[in-house]
């Protein structure tokens, strides 16, 4: 396997969609190519990262703005 | 904290007063989702007038079909979708500088097929909650820089928690291409966060 072709299928090997042979010639790859295994890793991390940004949100979410309140308010009425 | 809001336990009879038309229930429903709405706005909406405007078209969205919304989801869930919903028509509508192509953001290829450049480990497990803060607000703007088909479908897929089928139903493509994207754009996201990550022994 190449590192081209171990980048292109990354995500179904992530999303558990693999045959088991490929996912086994998959992970031969990490075992052989440290900045793959290295790559892999950050990938994951990519979008672990992007998942944080929602869960910070939602354990403290932001008050809202009394004038944002009005706002909606007075828009319901004028319509 | 959003201390005035209550627990969701409630929304069923939320529901009521808002179906009776009582005008207290409206306030109600904004108090009570307006922070968390405004939070997913302020994902897709940079400008926080824009992501407020978003918030407004969601709430005045919401009001007009609260008859049709049927109880299969939760409240919650209905309005995130609305709220997802209005920012993406806000952000259809902000001009926006020319974009970098998705092919130049892509890992290259030397000829036997290894990577250019090979990738390091990073270092995210060592951050202190003050480079964690920093490295959100990156995150964020480096997912704005994307090219838009693939910012959006990077947001609705793993900021926003949509599955595949969601996410083709609400962008009006196929199911195959939020695949492809979304492989495409967190392949972009990574090479331009690894500059910020990539551990320093590795320079």
């Amino acid at each position: 396997m190449k590192c081209r072709d171990f980048v292109e299928f990354l995500m179904e090997y992530l999303d558990g969609t693999l045959a088991d042979a490929e996912r086994q010639v998959f992970e031969g790859h990490i075992g052989d190519c440290p900045p793959c295994g290295n790559y892999l890793e950050s990938y994951r991390q990519t979008v672990r990262l992007g998942r944080q940004l929602c869960e910070a949100d939602e354990q403290v979410p932001p008050e809202v703005p009394e004038e944002l309140v009005s706002a909606i308010l007075a828009a319901r009425h004028a319509r | 904290m959003a201390t005035d809001a209550k627990p969701a336990s409630d929304d069923p009879q939320l529901l009521a007063r808002l179906r009776a038309g009582e005008e207290q229930a409206y306030e109600e429903l904004v108090r009570r989702y307006g922070g968390r709405l405004l939070a997913v706005a302020r994902r897709f909406l940079p400008v926080e007038e824009d992501a407020r405007d978003a918030v407004q078209d969601a709430f005045l969205a919401a009001f007009r079909s609260i008859d049709r919304f049927e109880g299969h989801s939760l409240l919650s869930t209905w309005l995130h979708r609305i709220v997802v919903n209005a920012s993406l028509m806000r952000l259809r509508t902000r001009r926006r500088k020319p974009e970098q192509s998705i092919e130049d953001l892509l890992p290259g290829y030397l000829e036997d097929g290894h990577l250019e450049r090979p990738a390091s480990p990073w270092r995210t497990d060592e951050l202190d909650p003050a480079e964690r803060n920093e490295l959100r607000a990156l995150v964020l703007e480096r997912i704005h820089s994307l090219p838009d088909g693939h910012r959006n479908v990077i947001l609705l897929r793993d900021i926003e928690g949509l599955d595949t089928e969601e996410t083709a139903e609400v962008l009006g493509i196929s199911a195959g291409a939020v695949k492809t994207r979304l492989h495409r754009a967190r392949q972009a996201l990574r090479e331009l966060l690894e500059p910020h990550l990539r551990e320093a022994t590795s320079e």
